[in-house]
């Protein structure tokens, strides 16, 4: 009758939408489909659940509603059901948790290859900034914020002066490149989010955090500030474009170092001091 | 198949039961505002929760009005959308939910369901009200207060919520938010140790744990998981408000703000969130646990059938307010702890999946061969099941670490814990309501507006907050004002949020067809007896309703049988009250 009827047209118009709707995962950019395939997994498993329960219940509603001489039955417990109702559940927890957990720990485990790359995030923009020829990032200090030096690197580290600085600007990556992206707060939380590469992490004011990916299209793709870091939260947004080697060394050779960030402003110095005076 | 052994309701010789010294009121002030009748606490308890209730109600429509029609509402601006929000969930979380099942429920039934003619503190009791009372109220100055509320996000996470970024951070409106909650915990304390102790020592007699009803079993669970949990949050707001009035720096690290390098410095902002979530998570099963006990209650009675496998339910209750305790940074797997945290967390809260899908299948179970009477309260009930089972379920992915890192911050997040926490404890508070009130009033509610009631709210909730989770899934976040420039979000996302928002306001108007039906009733609502839905626990047994003071009339009730004699085999009628006798199990409703 009417209420186990509703309810059953609940539970198929949930599983109609979950089929038909636009709305699912934006196109993944990166080599993290595996999380996807759990995403998919936990869908399938849940919504057996989902579905069992929600129609066993309708069933119920339905058989036995009340009528006139109805008694219900009377059994308080019945153990070996409800042993054989935990084991089961305990199985479809675990065929969720074992994917989950074997990509997690891909998930932290960077690459020996691996690039780095540094997101600093500030209320409220990005600015990047690459390791440059000598393939290390300089050292840096939120003490060392100036106009001159937005990023706050340490002037006297030398591995700091080829360091590509783009403040408040673009990021881009090189197609196919596992890199690991660290990131850096000034001042308060934020989180570095693009949805396309599905992994993402918190930026932490006296911490660096990190994650990898590798991107394995081309495209251009928001990224997201996607924790709550003050009023313009919403606005705090960038690009990351990825792309071929060539445009990328193209886009690279455009890009200003450190060192020559300094030079421009620092009209005084004759000559650059490497390691420091 | 009865695996309750006989001498479970053997007779109980009858004994001389001292009465307890109590509190006999004399003027119109002690009896209905300085009371320390826990009844008058529950309904001052529960109508304070509900006030500061409907004007969370009414910020969620603000803030539904502007991510349905961005732009259309120049009235709202990002600071506001912010402090909307942040009061929006802690006014829900703690001071509607916690509050009212704790303090409105707690209060009214616990006494009433051991045996007891009131709690076991009634000062302390009546205290801890106006303590809550004060504490909603400097929450609600806030609104007033230069600067205005704090938008730092229900959460409250450092160092954003003390800085001049956030709305509040810099001038009031986060002093007086750590203030009310101070003050709510100092309240709560008072309280919780009431309702623990009270089911601890004042059971009459008969009255053992296990022939407890489930409501007791999950509020009293989980006021203990409260008194635990409740003092990280202490800890973490006192020291919020040293680093933000004295300049300590407890989760502080050297920092700018706004450009300036500030006097900071050495802290950590992840102690704050290890803290705040170490309360955190029991505190969503503290909201969780009383609203599974109170629908044990609501399935048996109007189903007239035992809850199967009480055992199990309460096993399961207990394990999880357990479990609770060591699952908190599920919800700070990006937040940059160390990584490895992750493997242990996640599997936790998997594994708290289990006993909690055992409480499931058990209501389930009470329907099937029941008798199901599809009144209010039941299709209350039903309606919990579906949308408990569908938020818990989507607890399962977030809980599962690398699944959690695309979906944390998205509206995913959000749809969870709004089907899982706002919709489905609400739906179980409506369900109490229209099941005790006429023990409360002793009249019924309107059915007819009831049903009318349960079926927007209802279909509504679920209309809402089930789409949400795909707008989760292609990535939209959450605590944005606006969705702006976005190119992986297509017009039709859009439309949907328009969508949500419509059903959310008129989900919200329906709810005053049921604050009419609450005043209405009170004067109009058909005379409901002592004992309308025939049930067994003990505080439909009262000699007065609503119950006189002190409950029970000279003697206290003597238990002789669990909660859940419905439809006993040969029993004349299909319920059995637990205070009556085994020798006069034949007679008519017959009192012992």
């Amino acid at each position: 009758m009417a209420v186990a009827l509703i309810l059953l047209l609940i539970l198929i118009g949930s599983v109609l939408f979950h089929l038909l709707s636009p709305w699912w995962f934006t196109p993944i950019a990166t080599n993290w489909s595996y999380i996807d395939d759990t995403i998919n997994i936990t869908f399938w498993i849940t919504g057996t659940a989902f579905f069992a329960v929600v129609a066993f219940m309708a069933y119920c509603v339905f058989r036995f509603h009340h009528k006139e001489g109805r008694r219900a039955a009377y059994n308080p417990e019945n153990k070996r059901l409800e042993w054989w109702l935990s084991v089961g559940t305990g199985v479809g927890v675990a065929a969720m948790l074992a994917p989950g957990l074997v990509v997690w720990h891909q998930y932290v485990t960077v690459p020996a290859d691996a690039t780095e790359v540094e997101v600093m995030g500030q209320q409220w923009q990005w600015s990047f900034r690459l390791p440059g020829k000598d393939g290390r990032l300089g050292t840096t200090d939120v003490r060392n914020i100036s106009p001159d030096n937005p990023m706050g690197l340490n002037r006297d580290d030398p591995y700091g002066q080829d360091d590509v600085v783009i403040e408040n600007g673009d990021l881009h990556l090189l197609l196919g490149k596992p890199v690991k992206v660290l990131l850096r707060s000034v001042d308060v939380l934020h989180d570095f989010y693009v949805p396309e590469f599905r992994a993402k992490m918190d930026l932490v004011p006296g911490m660096v955090t990190y994650f990898w990916i590798k991107p394995i299209r081309t495209g251009t793709f928001d990224v997201l500030c996607s924790q709550l870091c003050g009023s313009a939260h919403a606005d705090m947004r960038a690009k990351v474009i990825v792309e071929g080697e060539r445009e990328y060394h193209a886009w690279l050779e455009k890009q200003k170092t450190f060192a020559e960030l300094l030079g421009r402003s620092d009209l005084k110095k004759v000559t650059y001091k490497y390691g420091g005076e | 198949m009865v695996d309750i052994p006989y001498e479970a309701i053997a007779d109980v010789p009858r004994a001389e039961v001292p009465d307890v010294e109590l509190y006999h009121p004399k003027s119109w002030v002690t009896k209905y505002v300085f009371s320390q009748d826990a009844k008058v606490i529950a309904v001052q308890y529960a109508l304070t929760a509900s006030a500061i209730g409907l004007v969370a109600l009414v910020l969620s429509w603000l803030m539904r009005l502007q991510l349905g029609f961005p732009g259309t509402f120049s009235f709202i601006d990002p600071n506001q959308y912010l402090q909307f929000i942040t009061m929006h969930g802690m006014i829900m979380v703690i001071f509607l939910l916690t509050a009212l099942f704790l303090g409105g429920f707690g209060n009214y039934l616990i006494p009433l369901m051991v045996g007891a003619r009131d709690m076991v503190f009634p000062y302390v009791n009546m205290l801890s009200y106006w303590v809550y009372l004060l504490a909603v109220l400097v929450l609600a100055s806030s609104f007033f207060a230069p600067g205005g509320p704090t938008g730092a996000g229900w959460t409250l996470y450092p160092p954003q919520a003390i800085l001049a970024g956030t709305p509040g951070g810099e001038d009031w409106g986060i002093i007086l938010m750590l203030a009310s909650l101070i003050l709510f915990i100092i309240g709560f304390t008072m309280g919780g140790l009431n309702y623990v102790v009270t089911v601890l020592q004042a059971r009459t007699r008969g009255m053992t744990l296990m022939r407890l009803p489930l409501t007791v079993w999950g509020i009293f669970t989980a006021t203990v998981m409260a008194l635990l949990a409740f003092p990280a949050l202490f800890v973490a707001s006192v020291m919020m408000l040293l680093d933000r009035l004295l300049g300590t720096s407890f989760f502080m690290p050297t920092l700018v703000e706004m450009g300036q390098l500030t006097k900071y410095g050495g802290g950590s902002p992840l102690l704050f969130q290890h803290l705040f979530w170490f309360f955190g998570h029991p505190e969503v099963y503290i909201v969780a646990l009383p609203a599974f006990g109170i629908v044990s209650d609501l399935i048996s009675t109007h189903a007239r059938k035992n809850i199967f496998g009480y055992r199990m339910m309460v096993w399961a209750i207990v394990a999880i307010g357990a479990l609770s305790f060591v699952v908190w940074a599920h919800h700070m797997y990006v937040s940059g702890m160390y990584p490895y945290f992750g493997f242990f967390f996640a599997t936790t809260t998997l594994i708290i999946a289990i006993p909690t899908a055992i409480k499931v299948y058990n209501w389930v179970l009470t329907l099937w061969r029941g008798d199901i009477h599809l009144t209010v309260p039941m299709l209350f009930a039903l309606g919990f099941i579906i949308t408990f089972v569908n938020g818990g379920l989507t607890g399962l992915f977030l809980g599962n670490v690398v699944v959690d890192v695309p979906l944390s911050a998205t509206m995913f997040v959000v749809a969870h814990f709004h089907m899982v926490m706002g919709v489905a404890p609400i739906l179980v508070v409506l369900g109490g309501i229209y099941h005790w009130y006429p023990k409360v009033t002793g009249r019924m509610l309107n059915e007819v507006l009831g049903t009318f009631h349960f079926w927007v709210t209802f279909l509504g909730a679920y209309m809402i907050f089930f789409p949400m989770h795909y707008l989760g899934l292609l990535g939209v976040p959450r605590r944005y004002y606006e969705l702006g420039d976005a190119a992986f979000i297509p017009p039709s996302a859009h439309t949907l949020n328009a969508f949500i928002s419509v059903v959310a306001l008129t989900v919200g108007f329906a709810q005053m067809v049921f604050l009419f039906n609450l005043a209405w009733s009170l004067f109009r609502g058909k005379p409901s007896g002592d004992n309308p839905w025939r049930a067994t626990t003990l505080e439909w047994q009262t000699p007065e309703t609503p119950p006189g003071h002190g409950n029970w009339g000279k003697e206290l009730p003597v238990v002789y049988r669990w909660a859940y004699d419905y439809s006993v085999p040969g029993a004349a009628q299909d319920f059995i009250p637990q205070n009556q006798p085994p020798a006069v199990q034949s007679l008519h409703g017959a009192r012992p």
